[in-house]
């Protein structure tokens, strides 16, 4: 591939993992797995703990995945990566809890002396 | 065997559509008559329809939205006419399901099928120029981008003669898209045309964002890009960001009608609301998907005219990025009456009015930079500034509609229909008029002419305020969108005007289209002789005229914003070199158009439910994915040898033309 015509610049920035960095990140992984599943299974931890314990466990997986398996860092060469990761997380936040934010207001509004003025008029 | 389809799935009975079906096949007929007689069947196939070429593949897109906007008007000026007669005892000459149809693929057709070809067309045309690259980042994506969007045309196109199309609005909002609402086909045929061309926008948005990120010629800075590649870059980023979100509206809508779920219906838990929301998160960053490219366009067409560098460069690049963000905060104003609260209207309302505050800086940054200009007003400018005029106005109507109170007079009243196309016609549509006198030399090295263009202009510009400025107090006076006959005599009067004005706009297309027969005709007339006749700043006009297939023989260096200007003004354009390096080049491949081809095979037998024929071509189009992919022969080197011969047929008359006229830019006194 010649440099004119971009290909191998773009190799150049990605540092890949070494066999160190994929051990961990897969042991890592391992472990928040194995957390998650106990969290579920073991029974020690309390009931309302349980899905915000998971919902944790997730995005700490996701995080070390994002680090350890596709390299994202704040090391210069992948830059361009980490504010595309940032932007994405953004969207994804705004899409998620926007979405969350608005259907449940609309719920409260809208629905609610709907399924009063249904119950009462059964009842 | 073959599903739903039968031969009563052809409509006999409407003497419109078999009317139009007559005129397709006889014009269709002719059209393939003509190629197969002139021999030019091989010519298309090898030169065109199996080009990586970045710059043919956007002529390919402009040239399929410009034939779609043909197919988009004709469905609008059927529903101008018919409103401007069904009043009172009159029913019109449209049966309310054919007319549902109309307004329905008139809306989807011209945001899918017109605009974005023609954004994506002129990405594809200028970006990779402006950026000093060969080509993009991945040409052959590129030509299945190409071919997808044209499979989601065929089947939209196919919908009017075999079977029907949605009648249920361009977003097919359910419950009315649902089974139950909408048995017919109309709907998966929207379904899945957009799904298929929703993957090839997607696919292009992810070319572009390596493109500009990874291809720029050495030296060139982020910040050292044109400001139409800035646009191009944050419009990319929305497009990966947002398509998604309506391909998986799109999916649980087919879910639904397919699987027998129930994401958005009445029944069992489905909440319609939901689609409207998810539809919406796409919908509108998708307007500025749109718009964005078109500010672009205008900020190269006003610095090049006014003979200036672009007043204030860097906020146009934060404001463009702004908008970009912003346009994700702000997609609940197309539903305050849908029954949020206070709190939940109030925060969207004032996002949206946020979002004209970036747009007022690009406003002012293009009067800055026509102040105390030079300005030359050729079609380029004669857009822009019409556009200037028009978008403030439209742009005022929705800070007016941002307003939760007054958007529960006007919502889905013709009012918006006045803001809506106004912003679009006046925005993107001028834009891209622009933007086609302004690159069409670079396309094919002769300019348009110029007289049939300004009776193109001036009938567009007329037209659109003679047919939209009477839909503004039609809204006030209360007139709903989607009417297809109306009991109040007052209403009339108004909606002739409007469909006088669209009278002047098919004589504003008509015009356009005899501009370019003029100007292919007269082309000897018009060359471009130095590939810069504007006396441009960007890097596009520093090649020539059409631009060889490798776009540049040397990657030009930049250490400046406007390097190609600066390098005009020193005397250092259009170096010539002693030796040239073989340039490596990506070959032409048939396989994006094969895999569109049996995407369009997949797509119908869905629409149609016939289930052997889905499967058989989905695998066709993973098989022929497979078989590209183990090819290995997909470039070759470009001999240094051929490229010097190629240049110096250029450069050397160049020169000599240079000196005999002066240099500092040639272009614009030369040409």
């Amino acid at each position: 591939m010649s440099s004119q015509h971009g290909h191998s610049d773009a190799h150049q920035h990605n540092a890949h993992g070494s066999l160190k960095s994929y051990t961990v990140g897969f042991a890592l992984s391992l472990i928040l797995t194995l957390l998650s599943f106990g969290c579920v299974m073991s029974g020690a931890v309390p009931q309302h703990l349980v899905v915000p314990g998971i919902v944790v466990f997730c995005i700490a997986q996701l995080l070390v995945q994002l680090a350890f398996f596709l390299h994202m860092s704040a090391a210069p060469g992948q830059r361009d990566n980490l504010s595309i990761g940032v932007f994405t997380l953004l969207i994804i936040a705004i899409v998620v809890v926007g979405s969350l934010w608005v259907m449940h207001n609309m719920n409260m509004y809208m629905m609610h002396p709907m399924m009063q003025s249904t119950s009462s008029s059964i009842g | 065997m073959f599903g739903k389809l039968s031969l009563s799935a052809i409509p006999f009975h409407e003497p419109i559509i078999m009317g139009t079906l007559l005129m397709v096949c006889l014009g269709g007929a002719a059209l393939l008559g003509w190629l197969t007689y002139q021999r030019k069947w091989g010519y298309l196939w090898t030169e065109w329809f199996t080009t990586v070429d970045h710059k043919r593949i956007g002529i390919m897109y402009v040239i399929l939205a410009l034939v779609m906007l043909l197919r988009g008007f004709a469905d609008a000026i059927m529903m101008r006419a018919q409103q401007a007669v069904a009043a009172s005892d009159a029913a019109g000459y449209l049966p309310p399901h054919h007319y549902d149809q109309i307004f329905t693929a008139h809306g989807v057709i011209m945001i899918f099928f017109v605009a974005m070809p023609f954004v994506v067309g002129l990405m594809n045309l200028v970006v990779p120029l402006q950026i000093g690259a060969r080509d993009v980042a991945y040409p052959f994506l590129n030509s299945l981008s190409y071919w997808l969007t044209a499979s989601g045309v065929v089947l939209v196109m196919m919908s009017m003669f075999v079977g029907d199309f949605a009648a249920t609005g361009w977003l097919a909002y359910p419950p009315l898209s649902e089974l139950k609402f909408s048995p017919t086909v109309g709907v998966d045929y929207y379904i899945w045309a957009l799904q298929l061309s929703g993957l090839g926008t997607t696919l292009s948005g992810i070319n572009f964002i390596v493109t500009i990120l990874r291809m720029r010629t050495p030296g060139m800075k982020l910040m050292q890009m044109p400001v139409f590649t800035w646009t191009a870059l944050v419009t990319n980023i929305l497009i990966v960001a947002a398509f998604p979100i309506l391909t998986v509206a799109l999916a649980l809508l087919a879910a639904d009608r397919y699987l027998d779920m129930h994401f958005f219906t009445n029944e069992l838990g489905g909440n319609a609301m939901l689609y409207i929301n998810l539809i919406w998160i796409w919908g509108h960053p998708e307007v500025y998907i749109l718009i964005l490219p078109c500010f672009g366009v205008f900020s190269e067409v006003v610095a090049t005219f006014s003979g200036k560098p672009l007043f204030g460069y860097k906020s146009m690049v934060y404001a463009t990025a702004g908008i970009g963000v912003a346009s994700f905060i702000v997609w609940l104003h197309h539903f305050f009456t849908m029954g949020s609260g206070a709190d939940v209207n109030a925060f969207f309302g004032i996002s949206t009015m946020i979002i004209s505050i970036p747009t007022g800086v690009k406003l002012f940054n293009w009067l800055f930079t026509m102040y105390r200009g030079r300005i030359r007003f050729n079609l380029p400018m004669l857009w822009t500034v019409a556009f200037m005029v028009t978008f403030t106005i439209g742009g005022m109507t929705g800070v007016l509609l941002a307003v939760p109170g007054a958007d529960f007079v006007l919502h889905n009243s013709l009012f918006l229909i006045a803001h809506f196309h106004n912003v679009i016609i006046g925005g993107v549509v001028f834009g891209v008029f622009a933007a086609i006198n302004y690159w069409f030399p670079k396309a094919f090295g002769f300019k348009l002419e110029e007289r049939w263009g300004k009776a193109s202009f001036w009938c567009w510009v007329v037209g659109f305020y003679l047919a939209f400025m009477p839909l503004y107090v039609l809204g006030l006076m209360g007139m709903t969108r989607r009417m297809n006959h109306y009991a109040n005599p007052a209403w009339q009067p108004y909606l002739i005007v409007a469909a006088v004005g669209a009278v002047f706009i098919a004589l504003g297309i008509g015009f356009m289209l005899l501009q370019f027969v003029v100007s292919i005709r007269n082309r000897a007339a018009n060359p471009d002789l130095t590939g810069d006749p504007w006396g441009g700043r960007t890097l596009e006009w520093a090649t020539s005229s059409p631009a060889p297939f490798y776009n540049f023989a040397v990657l030009p260096k930049v250490e400046e914003l406007d390097q190609f200007w600066a390098d005009k003004e020193h005397k250092r354009a259009y170096p010539q070199y002693a030796h040239y390096d073989d340039i490596h080049m990506p070959r032409n491949t048939g396989a994006g158009l094969i895999m569109a081809a049996f995407g369009t095979v997949f797509g119908f037998a869905m629409v149609w439910h016939i289930w052997w024929l889905a499967i058989g071509g989905l695998l066709c189009m993973i098989g022929s994915f497979l078989v590209r992919a183990f090819d290995t022969d997909v470039d070759y080197y470009v001999p240094g040898a051929e490229v010097e011969k190629i240049e110096r047929t250029r450069l050397v008359p160049l020169h000599k033309l240079i000196e005999n006229v002066g240099p500092a830019s040639a272009g614009e006194k030369v040409a």
